[in-house]
């Protein structure tokens, strides 16, 4: 195959490649930004006094991160109309890996929180601090330094995992590069394309944590 | 020094448990306006949680705490306890400083500073930045206003720890043991803020195991022993000739370990 016949054979495809990787970048986003949200509050809820918050942080960590990602999302995308909630493929994708990813930043939060010395809080108190304001503006600014290489970890499993949702018929990469392999059959080629267009954005998000972590230790 | 009638702080059988450890027992204090206290005492004394329950860091299980237009009454449950806003408002009127400076690491000097003013007595930025390079200049850190606390050393850190904590224009200051964590060749300047402190009227109480300090400086010397306040008076008279057995071994064990110490307290 020479270059030119090559470039022929897989020019037809790239417009819908570049979709499917573009609505893979949005799927993260959205994914991120929901298992931020339910990471911070399972965490704060893990740490509080009430002991109904922490036991039910603690069962949706335990569920979670005890039963496989796939499962989890069929539950909520085939398991739940029959309760009266339909979900688009899309909507139930974003809940279902947000929800996901979010017992495992809960998780890490836990542990950066746990990594702030006690003396941070006094001080802070001591100074008229409300208990909002020294999370808010003592406390969770050092957590984010602390915790960014493994937030950044989980934010490329989180990547990687929309795969999943191509079970659910959400056309992203990996069921995009299936529909063309059952046309073509020439999985090979693009398989490979298809991980190295993950590779690029993978590679994205670790190029953009490294920047994050170096803007967040101007102070250590 | 003001001398007023009223005490700024009184304090009414205080008493504090950690578990089955009784803590602090039964403990009353005045405390007057200009007044500088030293609290001495060998280490799990009581002294430090003393301390700490002044602005309620640790909850007393029993007494009554006078500051100001505060009153306090930490008896048990038939009574109401104080809400979390007024002991916002208590905290924001009395300041403290800590052994280990506590300073937040990824603030500025001069955002450390602000911090507190801005979000607790609402200060317009303009200004608490202003008294922040006033407050700063007179420890001579004016320069460091924008330097990260991990750049500054440990006498520095403590010297902007207590300016943070002047910074809310508190009415009473309370130093929990502020030298203890400093290399010894940085101890001279934080006692020296303290000592001017001291001499502009601030009334202090500092916990301190600096014998020379608390003689030179404080106007008055409690000796904690076992959760209460075992000898209570002029710091010359209460080192140079202590009255209990108790107070006498302590100062000779800190004699074998300081140089500091009031030459008339000999054993």
């Amino acid at each position: 195959m020479t270059f030119s016949e090559w470039l022929d054979f897989f020019l037809p495809y790239v417009p819908g490649f570049l979709q499917a990787a573009w609505l893979v970048l949005v799927l993260t986003i959205f994914i991120i930004v929901v298992s931020w949200i339910c990471g911070l509050v399972a965490a704060l809820a893990r740490a509080s006094s009430v002991a109904a918050f922490r036991q039910a942080a603690i069962f949706y960590i335990w569920f979670i991160r005890g039963t496989p990602a796939l499962i989890q999302i069929f539950i909520i995308y085939f398991g739940l109309p029959p309760l009266g909630v339909q979900l688009s493929p899309f909507t139930a994708g974003i809940l279902a890996l947000g929800l996901n990813s979010g017992a495992y930043v809960a998780e890490i939060i836990r542990a950066g929180l746990s990594a702030i010395p006690r003396g941070q809080t006094e001080s802070s108190l001591a100074l008229g601090l409300s208990r909002g304001q020294i999370m808010r503006r003592i406390i969770l600014p050092q957590v984010v330094r602390i915790i960014l290489p493994a937030i950044t970890n989980e934010a490329i499993s989180t990547l990687k995992n929309t795969s999943l949702l191509s079970t659910i018929t959400v056309v992203e990469l990996t069921l995009y590069a299936q529909a063309i392999i059952a046309t073509t059959f020439r999985p090979f080629e693009f398989y490979i394309a298809t991980a190295v267009i993950y590779l690029v954005l993978t590679t994205l998000m670790t190029n953009l944590s490294g920047w994050a972590e170096r803007y967040n230790a101007r102070y250590v | 020094m003001t001398a007023s009638p009223d005490p700024l702080l009184r304090i009414d059988n205080l008493s504090k448990s950690f578990g089955d450890h009784q803590v602090l027992k039964d403990i009353s204090l005045e405390v007057r306006h200009g007044e500088v206290i030293s609290v001495i005492g060998a280490s799990g004394s009581g002294k430090s949680t003393f301390l700490r329950c002044l602005n309620v860091l640790e909850r007393p299980d029993q007494g009554r705490l006078s500051f100001e237009n505060f009153h306090f009454d930490f008896r048990a449950a038939s009574v109401r306890q104080p809400t979390e806003a007024e002991l916002k408002a208590l905290r924001a009127r009395i300041g403290m400083v800590f052994q280990s400076y506590n300073l937040w690491p990824h603030m500025t000097v001069l955002e450390n500073v602000i911090e507190a003013p801005i979000r607790v007595r609402r200060t317009p930025r303009a200004e608490a930045v202003e008294r922040a390079e006033t407050l700063l200049a007179r420890i001579g850190l004016a320069e460091k206003r924008d330097a990260y606390p991990s750049r500054l050393s440990g006498g520095q850190q403590q010297r902007v720890a207590i300016v943070r904590a002047l910074a809310m224009q508190p009415r009473l200051m309370l130093f929990d043991e502020v030298t203890s964590a400093l290399d010894p060749e940085l101890v001279g300047e934080v006692l020296l803020l303290m000592a001017q402190l001291a001499a502009d009227g601030m009334t202090m109480l500092l916990v301190t195991h600096e014998m020379g300090f608390a003689r030179d400086v404080s106007t008055r010397t409690i000796f904690f022993d076992a959760g209460r306040i075992a000898e209570d008076g002029p710091p010359r008279e209460l080192l140079g000739r202590p009255r209990s057995e108790r107070l006498r071994q302590f100062l000779s064990r800190i004699l074998h370990e300081t140089y500091a110490v009031s030459p008339d307290s000999e054993e």
